[in-house]
């Protein structure tokens, strides 16, 4: 692939290349008998942002990795730019990639790693130090060139190793869960980081994460996978509201498994009728799937005995908002609420439950392992 | 209480380091003593038996020899093992146990015993390729690849092999750059330590040069010791010198190199 050599002033304008079109087609990848990957289909627009997210062993990293090449694929191909990349070596494939281990150069400056990669492709001493230089001032590092990676935080090691994957002026950004082993305040900020110099860049990015409220946060679209393929795939809005599968409901975002009946395209919960995402589902009896945010409460007399009447049993602060848990006798519910609202609601207290008039998803599924204790 | 525990351990240590000094200082000061001795009762001490050294050409020859043998044995163990065991630990993680077995066997076979084996490779070496004594780093490179392997490995095990050749693949870098560039400067006081061992197993091989006729250092030592005992114990006394000052001057660029980085760190 070829770089543009020529000197440009600035770090918005060093950057810019157009932006790359890259498809996943049919890619598979079995280790022994174990498949990590079972034929997924991918396209990511040019400067998109999409962000690939799923349990561990679910193949987000195998997908990422056979992009970099750093794994051959059994099938299927790798499309950047309308070339099949496939059978490139990962040195030949223009891609740059941040992992999740930290991964700078240990004998080489912050400067020194991130003029590697032009090194590589032969661009001259006085532009490999001029570009370096910009892309630690994209990321904000500009004062930290001298360093060594031991001397520097994890934060700003994970953003030097960002301005070294983009220094080479890369077809597509690779992000292997770069903020998992930051501590929560630096993630977000890191998160935000990479948000900015990505729309800065404008370069095609596949961002791979087990953590939903990054995914969220970050992607232009979301794509949740299981077993090796895409579940759903859109935008984080739409992945959140309207859950293809109980699974992606389950996955992205915390909810209640309420049983219900299904009948004429609603669903009846526990005496309240709610509208279907999908409204082709068949009649019957099913699991509807409830967000904590769509139930609100309201205070009840201490004698109040209806379906959706129950007793607070804990109550966790989580800042703005509030998670109570409350007992309806036959099954448990996940509450959330503004704190504000919350303090109306000790443990202990009797209250009566409301349901939003959002869409939900239905299931005949057993629940998950990992959301049973929810009930 | 404990500064009187800190300074008995400070008497300990200082003892241990004694008794080895003594141990190591007492034979070499008696080699030093019988090479520099007159001739005769009453005669003054004379530096002749080290000064004949360098007026013997056959002796500067194995001298040269087991020099020129310390260097390709060296690099030859580094060019041999350095990739074979990254590549082990990125490809191959099965093959990491059996090649450790592999390398390490050599320690366990008698070089008695090596000989058995080398001699007909060496019969047929020598009337099919060379009867340079240089031929001799082949079984230099089985006999030091034990030590070079631990020390490697040892390097290898304080760098994260993987995620830096990955990250240098990605960068664009091919495997010769990845091995060269960026595993070997993380891990070259190892590589120091490879050189080292390797050079002093070199210039102190005796049995397997003896037997198959070559003349290295140890060798010419042993076969003028019959014939002129103090320039014997003399080259005796400069090989070890020789090796002294190697391991001082390698211990202290490596030492060197890292303090560089330090400073240029802080």
């Amino acid at each position: 692939m070829s770089v543009d050599a020529s000197g440009r002033a600035g770090p918005s304008q060093g950057t810019s290349r157009s932006a790359a079109e890259v498809r996943l087609e049919e890619l598979s990848r079995h280790y022994g008998t174990t498949v990590a990957l079972d034929g997924l289909d991918l396209t990511i627009h040019a400067g998109e942002l999409v962000a690939l997210l799923g349990p561990s062993g679910c193949g987000k990293t195998t997908a990422l990795r056979l992009v970099a090449g750093l794994e051959d694929a059994d099938g299927g191909r790798v499309v950047i730019e309308g070339a099949d990349v496939t059978h490139l070596p990962a040195n030949r494939r223009d891609t740059g990639m941040v992992f999740q281990a930290y991964s700078l150069f240990p004998h080489m400056t912050a400067l020194e790693n991130v003029a590697f990669g032009l090194r590589m492709r032969r661009v001259g001493a006085a532009e490999r130090h001029q570009r370096a230089g910009e892309m630690l001032e994209l990321v904000g590092l500009s004062t930290q060139a001298d360093r060594f990676a031991h001397q520097l935080s994890g934060g700003q090691q994970q953003r030097v190793a960002l301005a070294r994957a983009l220094a080479i002026r890369p077809s597509i950004l690779l992000l292997d869960e770069p903020l998992s082993a930051l501590d929560a305040r630096v993630r977000s900020q890191l998160r935000d980081e990479i948000r900015r110099v990505q729309r800065e860049v404008g370069i095609t990015t596949l961002f791979v994460t087990h953590d939903q409220e990054e995914a969220l946060a970050i992607a232009d679209r979301v794509g949740v996978m299981r077993a090796g393929r895409l579940e759903q795939l859109g935008p984080p809005t739409t992945i959140y509201s309207q859950p293809a599968t109980p699974f992606v409901a389950e996955f992205v975002g915390l909810t209640n498994r309420l049983a219900g009946l299904v009948s004429g395209g609603t669903v009846d919960v526990r005496g309240v009728r709610l509208p279907l995402i999908a409204t082709d589902t068949p009649d019957g009896p099913a699991v509807a799937l409830v967000r904590p945010e769509a139930i609100t409460l309201a205070p009840a007399a201490p004698t109040s005995n209806g379906p959706l009447s129950g007793t607070v049993t804990a109550v966790a602060f989580l800042g703005a908002v509030s998670r109570l848990t409350v007992d309806l006798g036959d099954t448990t519910v996940l509450v959330q609420i503004p704190t504000s609202e919350a303090a109306a609601h000790p443990g202990g207290a009797r209250v009566t439950l409301t349901l939003r008039q959002d869409p939900v998803l239905v299931t005949q599924d057993e629940p998950p392992a990992r959301r049973q204790g929810l009930g | 209480m404990n500064r009187r525990r800190r300074r008995r351990r400070a008497y300990l240590s200082a003892a241990v380091y004694v008794v080895l000094g003594l141990f190591f200082l007492i034979p070499l000061a008696a080699m030093i003593e019988f090479a520099t001795r007159g001739m005769g009762i009453g005669s003054p001490r004379t530096l002749s038996a080290f000064t004949s050294i360098s007026a013997d050409p056959e002796l500067v020859g194995a001298i040269v020899a087991s020099l020129e043998l310390a260097v390709i044995t060296s690099a030859g163990v580094l060019a041999l093992l350095l990739p074979t065991m990254i590549w082990a630990r990125l490809r191959l993680p099965r093959m990491v146990r059996p090649l450790e077995l592999i390398c390490l066997t050599p320690l366990t076979v008698p070089a008695i015993v090596l000989v058995v084996g080398f001699a007909p490779i060496y019969r047929w070496l020598e009337i099919n390729f060379s009867d340079s004594i240089l031929i001799l780093s082949f079984a230099y490179l089985i006999l030091v690849l034990p030590y070079c392997y631990r020390a490697l490995a040892a390097g290898l095990a304080t760098v994260d092999v993987r995620t830096l050749s990955e990250a240098a693949r990605s960068l664009g870098a091919g495997w010769a750059t990845v091995v060269w560039r960026v595993i070997v400067p993380n891990m070259s006081s190892a590589v120091f330590n490879a050189c080292l061992l390797c050079v002093a197993v070199v210039l102190g091989e005796f049995t397997i040069a003896n037997l198959l006729d070559f003349e290295n250092l140890q060798v010419a030592i042993a076969t003028l010791g019959t014939a002129n005992a103090q320039e014997s114990i003399a080259l005796a006394v400069l090989s070890l010198l020789f090796v002294f000052v190697f391991l001082f001057a390698l211990t202290f660029l490596s030492r060197f190199a890292s303090r560089r980085r330090s400073a240029m760190r802080g």
